[in-house]
């Protein structure tokens, strides 16, 4: 398992580069720059910030400087866990143009522990939910049981969280007074308890959708599962239902489940964008998105790197989850 | 990062989820906030920098005036009036053209050092330096020498000597006595002073936090600004809230009648909106265009559609030497827009139909109609040009960059255009940045476009029209425009040199590079316990006159 874990980091070196660099290229090939404004700075101003920005090299010295700054140098890891990207690893993702005074290394170490809990509260959620109501249907196959939650899967899957959140916010925070109608944290307080009622409406539009997902993954899984000979085995020992699906026909059926995992994380930690938008809420999926229509260079070169690190780090969790949930398969 | 107590609050939000519903209603923010005097602002978009002479769009000039001052601050209802800020009074030579400044006495930055002629001199020679990169240094350029001061920094001859500093118009006379020559009598001088480009920033903080010319914008974070304004900052979270609290070293610190402000970095008006219903704001910034009819019938008293200093037009590309470089054909577009017809169908937020391009409202200055509307005079007009009926005529585009509002308009005059004149034009959208980039290089047919101007003054609206010009993008040019624009602002006195600037906007007029279409107002949603939040043209707010009178419910 070290051998595999080590492989599969060695193999991302030249994943990420890749990534760096045809980023770094194709946000210089898109019209408009960094300064460019409805009201036009004068020519010689612009010069002068370019300068400041080091924008007047040419792009293969901007693209080494690049490279060089972002390299990593050290390693620290209590930094780290802080996502302090220059302490953590000596990595300089450089200052935001955008954002004067401010640098993507703090914009990311700010912003994406809230991403962070947004997602990973929205997925337990999902598996919360999506997997019990899955296993429900595929023990009631054809049936009301069946037909209820799968029908308000079908209905998950097709509202998008710009509809969904909207209505949220409509219903239980403007019309009910359930909750505030924006999120994440309450204004003007430091206790932790009063942010409560701020994430439940980000994290339940967010989770549901996933939900969704997960139920029709389960079902389908656990239906493939629940025929097996082994399942037919285990009854016959006279065990009940329960123990048949809980101890042996989910650990086989949760397969979809867990490799859509790995997808699911990339696209919830990423794209969060637009529950972040419509809930207030200060995380990186914002960044991510208007740092590429601000042509934040710098911005966007920071987001997408730590998205691909991320990614590439969930995967690998995934796949080694799977290697050890599944006997038929191994490490290499 | 306290992960456990992270964990735990995100882990009891998800029991409280099995326990919904033993939440009960919470009480009114606004309310609450207006007993505690603090007001609650909905702010557009994240400041980019508070720094007053590098920053330059609206949210930051919102926070900037709050914390900092000019020698002249802002009137609570009057645009023209002059209201004394860390200047007492002033005063003018015969000529018109020097003007002395003398501070108030007990004038103190928010860290309670004296604020002195000296921290003025060094703020303005930090602007005028090359090295800053101020956008708004033309500003400044109306000062004797500032200029060419600013242009021989930026010559990078070695043997070229730089205009020395004591021959630009700025000297201290004593700690507390400044004063400035112009380049000629400017009466509107003092109404300049306003603009945030003209604050002081404190010469100790700077240099402490990278110097003159750094744009690190350490200075201006959290715990290191220090400022002039009725208010100082208190905290500050990335895309979520920045708050001020009183500023107990203010020179007028009695007449503050808040404790404190919140300003929403809150781009998505549908939010924004949506919290002003739930009580969470006291001001929106905007109301989604969707909404203004809802609203004006449920919440009448709480919706308020101010003037708005700013200009909708379409940009037409005259350089190509194509249909659209006859003057005809520019004015048959320009005649067959029914302009009531989007202000009262489309747009519905009080918006003024534009026949004439510089905004009404500013004292002094006539805002002419120009034109009507005049569809058979358009259709004769186009005839004229060789296209009877339409008949002929090339096909073009009308260029906006990607938002609602702008397609909806330009669905509009395509049609009237088709209707009326009988040609086809086509509706084209990019993305901001690439509409911006098309535009600046001519590579568009017809352009929306829009101007806010930068103080109340029609030169403001005016001079981007010059031959030349980074904001012209017209192609057009004149030599009596770029003549009038040149010499209007040293005629002496405003009368004359009105004159000028509407005989400029006469041959704009006369020429149609530019065919308006509406003046901009400014819809917001605005709740009764705020008060003394009058309209005024350029939404330009002295905060510490604005106060809370809470209802009492």
């Amino acid at each position: 398992m070290l051998k595999f874990t080590l492989i599969r980091l060695l193999q991302a070196i030249p994943v990420l580069i890749v990534i760096i660099t045809l980023t770094f290229f194709m946000l210089r090939l898109a019209p408009g720059g960094p300064f460019s404004a409805e009201r036009k700075i004068p020519e010689h101003i612009l010069a002068a910030l370019n300068e400041h920005y080091g924008l007047n090299d040419p792009l293969p010295v901007q693209y080494w400087n690049y490279m060089v700054k972002i390299c990593p140098k050290k390693l620290n890891i209590p930094a780290l866990m802080k996502f302090d990207l220059k302490e953590g690893l000596g990595s300089d993702l450089g200052p935001s143009t955008r954002y004067e005074g401010r640098t993507v290394n703090e914009l990311i170490a700010e912003s994406f522990p809230v991403s962070f809990q947004l997602g990973m509260f929205a997925i337990l959620l999902a598996l919360l939910i999506g997997i019990p109501a899955g296993t429900v249907a595929a023990l009631n196959k054809n049936t009301l049981l069946d037909y209820f939650p799968m029908s308000m899967a079908m209905a998950g899957i097709c509202l998008p969280s710009f509809v969904l959140g909207p209505i949220f916010a409509l219903v239980f925070g403007l019309w009910l007074e359930w909750f505030p109608v924006i999120g994440w944290r309450s204004i003007g307080s430091f206790h932790w308890m009063d942010d409560i009622p701020y994430r439940v409406l980000p994290i339940v539009t967010l989770g549901l959708y996933y939900a969704a997902g997960m139920a029709r993954l389960t079902r389908g899984g656990m239906l493939e599962v629940l025929n097996q000979d082994y399942i037919r085995t285990a009854r016959a020992k006279g065990l009940s239902t329960f123990i048949v699906t809980t101890k042996h026909a989910l650990r086989a059926g949760l397969m979809p489940v867990i490799s859509y995992l790995g997808p699911v994380m990339a696209g919830v930690l990423s794209g969060s964008f637009i529950i972040e938008t419509i809930f207030q809420i200060p995380g990186l999926g914002r960044h991510f998105i208007n740092a590429a229509l601000n042509r934040d260079y710098t911005l966007v070169l920071g987001t997408v790197l730590f998205y691909a690190v991320l990614i590439i780090i969930l995967n690998l969790i995934v796949d080694i989850v799977i290697v050890l949930m599944n006997p038929k398969l191994k490490f290499n | 990062m306290k992960f456990t107590h992270l964990f735990i609050t995100n882990l009891t939000f998800l029991l409280s989820l099995l326990f919904i519903s033993g939440c009960g209603p919470r009480k009114s923010g606004v309310e609450q906030a207006a007993e505690a005097g603090i007001l609650l602002l909905g702010n557009h978009a994240e400041p980019q920098s508070l720094d007053p002479q590098v920053a330059t769009g609206v949210p930051e000039n919102h926070v900037i005036t709050s914390i900092m001052e000019g020698l002249i601050a802002y009137h609570p209802s009057d645009d023209t009036a002059i209201e004394p800020g860390l200047a007492e009074r002033f005063e003018t030579n015969e000529a018109g053209d020097v003007y002395t400044f003398y501070l108030q006495p007990n004038g103190k930055w928010s860290n309670g050092d004296p604020i002195t002629a000296h921290d003025f001199i060094y703020s303005y020679q930090r602007m005028l330096d090359p090295n800053l990169a101020a956008q708004y240094v033309t500003m400044l350029f109306v000062v004797r020498n500032a200029k060419e001061y600013h242009e021989s920094l930026s010559v990078e001859d070695p043997n070229h000597t730089p205009i020395s500093w004591d021959e630009v118009g700025f000297k201290a006379i004593d700690d507390k006595t400044l004063e400035i020559s112009l380049i000629a009598p400017m009466p509107y001088f003092p109404l300049m002073l306003k603009h945030y480009s003209w604050f002081p920033v404190h010469p100790p903080t700077i240099e402490a936090h990278g110097g003159k010319t750094s744009r690190n914008g350490r200075w201006f974070q959290l715990g290191n600004h220090v400022g002039s304004g009725p208010f100082r900052l208190k905290s500050w979270v990335t895309n979520q809230v920045l708050e001020v609290e009183r500023n107990p070293e203010y020179w007028d610190a009695d007449t503050v009648k808040l404790n404190g402000i919140r300003f929403f970095p809150i781009e998505s008006t549908d939010t924004e909106n949506r919290l002003f219903e739930s009580d969470g704001l006291h001001k929106t910034h905007d109301i989604q265009l969707s909404k203004i009819q809802e609203y004006q019938q449920n919440l009448p008293e709480k919706v308020r559609t101010d003037p708005y200093l700013g200009s909708y037009f379409y940009r037409i590309n005259v350089s190509r030497g194509d249909a659209l470089a006859d003057k005809r054909v520019r004015r048959a577009l320009l005649l067959s827009i029914d302009r009531e017809r989007i202000t009262e169908n489309v747009l519905r937020g009080g918006q003024i139909p534009a026949y004439h391009y510089v905004p009404m409202g500013i004292s002094g200055y006539t805002s002419k109609t120009y034109f009507e509307y005049d569809p058979e005079e358009a259709k004769r007009l186009l005839a004229e040009a060789g296209y009877p009926n339409g008949e002929g005529f090339p096909v073009f585009d009308i260029l906006y960059n990607t938002f609602e509002q702008h397609k909806i308009i330009a669905e509009t005059i395509q049609q009237m255009w088709k209707t009326s004149l009988g040609i086809e034009v086509g509706i084209h959208n990019q993305e901001w940045k690439v509409y911006l980039d098309a535009q600046s290089s001519l590579d568009y047919d017809i352009s929306r476009a829009g101007w806010i101007g930068d103080y109340v003054d029609p030169y403001t609206f005016l001079e981007m029209f010059t031959t030349g010009n980074g904001n012209n993008d017209t192609g057009w040019s004149s030599a009596r425009y770029d003549e009038l624009i040149a010499t209007a602002p040293m005629a002496g006195t405003d009368e004359k040199r009105y004159a000028m600037l509407q005989e400029a906007e006469d041959l704009l007029m006369d020429e149609l590079p530019i065919l308006p279409i509406y003046i901009y107002t400014r819809p917001y949603l605005i709740h009764p316990t705020l008060k003394n939040w009058n309209p005024k043209l350029m939404d330009n707010r002295n905060m510490k006159y604005i106060w809370l009178e809470p209802s009492g419910e």
